[in-house]
């Protein structure tokens, strides 16, 4: 195909680039289903039959862990063993200018020059729990593309961060030394949702109090058939980081061969729909009301006390219900 | 609720030029004006910039250099990226760059070229009004 360029993309051009490894394909491509646009939709549509192959892997944890640093080492290993690596790495946008500085890449220079990895930054533009809206989509396009290995960085900005097993067949949850409060501080939920885990910067002192308490803190959560592997990294370094990949491969195996495969892929296509469905919803009543009015007059009266918040959104939702019935 | 999709934007530092406070207040000023700024750190080859502008697909690629090797460094910039199909991106560039060189690198594609004491507004202004549409 002719490379994309200013304005004249087709999604059929799209599909066609990408699944024959037209990299500015796929870089264009990428730029659609993060939009959300009528061709983005239309290159899912048509690659999600193609999809599925890929092993994604999630890395989580809080901002500073070493994520950045981590997915280039574990990338620099999958390469090595002759793997290629799609990476979305994600990172907060401003909520007040809905600006974003992107700077995953630095830590991942010398892997630009290799052609057997794609990197893609993405803003979560205003998406919370890890991610953006988009990433699900562009994880699909990296997979549709041939990618052996796909990997999300989230965003890590709090403890709740757990759509990234919306994207993710293995999460890898990322903690530190000296880190106790913080490592106390983890919600169940951020917990139950690693499959693996790793105290990173384990050259600094204090790794082995982390990991105790790390699994400690696993011996309260609710696990399923899989135990969590705990492990020591030094991403800068890369020491321990072919253990690391081989306790993901481990992991995937365990997820592809299970007698639960298929109500693991149900699981997670439930997550990822209801996540979309949900943000889309949450949207559209928003115009909804806004188109009503009904908005604007129940905020007046219970900004006058006149009526309770509550019974001000149930009367909301009645508004948007009549206006989608209307329209 | 449909917002206007932020503008993406590469801010690269070519060659051994260490000189980055520049770099950053341009990319923090095009961050809270709205945009999606990618920066890559300093000490990016020509490759390592024209790669990483395909792979984000950034509209605009901005080059900040202080070192005086503009002449010798943007060309190869824009030589990568032509190499590699992208041909629909905003080039622009700011720095220590001598007031005889600009002719040179406007001549090469580079739109804009804005030296020590630019207004940061008239940096965004200019990504506005120039910045190409994508999706
Ligand atoms: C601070 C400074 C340093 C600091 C740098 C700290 C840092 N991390 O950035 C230190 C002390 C480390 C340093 C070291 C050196 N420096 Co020095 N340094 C300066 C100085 C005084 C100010 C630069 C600065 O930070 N300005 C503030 C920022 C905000 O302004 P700016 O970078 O110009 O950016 C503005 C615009 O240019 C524009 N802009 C910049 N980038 C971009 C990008 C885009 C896309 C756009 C649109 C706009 C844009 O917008 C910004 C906002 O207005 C300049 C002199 C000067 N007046 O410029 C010399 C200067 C740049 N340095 C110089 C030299 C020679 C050196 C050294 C080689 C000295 C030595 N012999 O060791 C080393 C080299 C270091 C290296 N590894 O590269 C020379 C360069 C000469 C040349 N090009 O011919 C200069 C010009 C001094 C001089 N007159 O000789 N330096
Ligand atoms: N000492 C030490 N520092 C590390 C290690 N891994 C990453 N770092 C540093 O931690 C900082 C944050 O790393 P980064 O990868 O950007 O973290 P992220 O915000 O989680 O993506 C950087 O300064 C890294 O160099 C490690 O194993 N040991
Ligand atoms: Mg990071």
């Amino acid at each position: 195909m002719t490379p994309p360029s200013g304005g004249v993309d087709t999604a059929s051009d799209l599909v066609e680039g990408v699944l024959a490894g037209n990299r500015r394909a796929l870089a264009r491509a990428i730029t659609h289903v993060e939009a959300d646009s009528a061709i983005g939709r239309e290159v899912l549509a048509r690659i999600y039959p193609r999809t599925g192959r890929a092993q994604t892997v999630g890395i989580t944890g809080s901002a500073g862990a070493g994520k950045s640093t981590l997915v280039g080492a574990l990338a620099r290993e999958e390469r090595k063993r002759g793997r290629t690596v799609g990476i979305v790495a994600i990172d907060p946008s401003s909520p007040f200018s809905h600006g974003a500085i992107l700077g995953d890449r630095i830590r991942m220079q010398d892997l630009t020059a290799d052609g057997g990895v794609f990197l893609r930054s993405m803003a979560s533009r205003g998406n919370l729990g890890g991610l953006s809206e988009s990433a699900t989509g562009v994880v699909d396009v990296l997979d549709a593309a041939g990618f052996d290995v796909v990997m999300i960085e989230t965003v890590g900005a709090g403890q709740d961060e757990v759509e990234v097993a919306n994207a993710a067949g293995t999460t890898v949850l990322v903690a530190n030394p000296g880190g106790g409060d913080e490592v106390q501080s983890m919600k169940a939920g951020l917990m139950e949702v690693a499959q693996v885990m790793t105290v990173n910067k384990s050259d600094l002192a204090g790794a082995d109090t982390a990991l105790t308490q790390l699994k400690a803190l696993l011996a309260i959560a609710h696990l399923g058939s899989w135990e969590p592997p705990i492990l020591k990294t030094i991403a800068r370094t890369g020491e321990g980081v072919p253990e690391l990949v081989d306790a993901i491969d481990r992991h995937h195996a365990h997820i592809t061969s299970s007698v639960h495969a298929v109500e693991e892929r149900r699981a997670q296509a439930t997550r990822q729909l209801i996540a979309l469905a949900r943000a889309a919803l949450h949207r559209e009543a928003l115009v909804a009301a806004a188109t009503t009015g009904a908005l604007e007059a129940l905020v007046d009266s219970v900004a006058r006390r006149e009526r309770d918040p509550r019974n001000a959104a149930a009367a909301l939702l009645d508004a948007v219900k009549a206006q989608w019935a209307r329209e | 609720m449909t917002q206007e999709r932020p503008i993406r934007v590469l801010i690269a530092k070519p060659g051994l030029d260490g000189h980055d406070r520049g770099a950053k207040v341009v990319a923090r000023a095009l961050r809270d004006a709205g945009m999606e700024v990618i920066y890559t750190g300093i000490r990016q080859t020509p490759q390592m910039i024209a790669e990483a502008a395909l792979q984000e697909d950034v509209q605009v690629v901005g080059l900040s250099i202080l070192s005086g090797a503009h002449l010798e460094l943007f060309p190869r910039v824009v030589e990568e990226l032509r190499s590699r199909g992208v041909d629909d991106v905003l080039l622009f560039a700011g720095g220590i760059i001598p007031q005889d060189d600009i002719p040179a690198v406007n001549k090469i594609g580079f739109k804009g070229v804005f030296g020590p004491g630019t207004d940061t507004n008239d940096i965004i202004a200019f990504v506005r009004e120039h910045a190409p549409v994508r999706a």
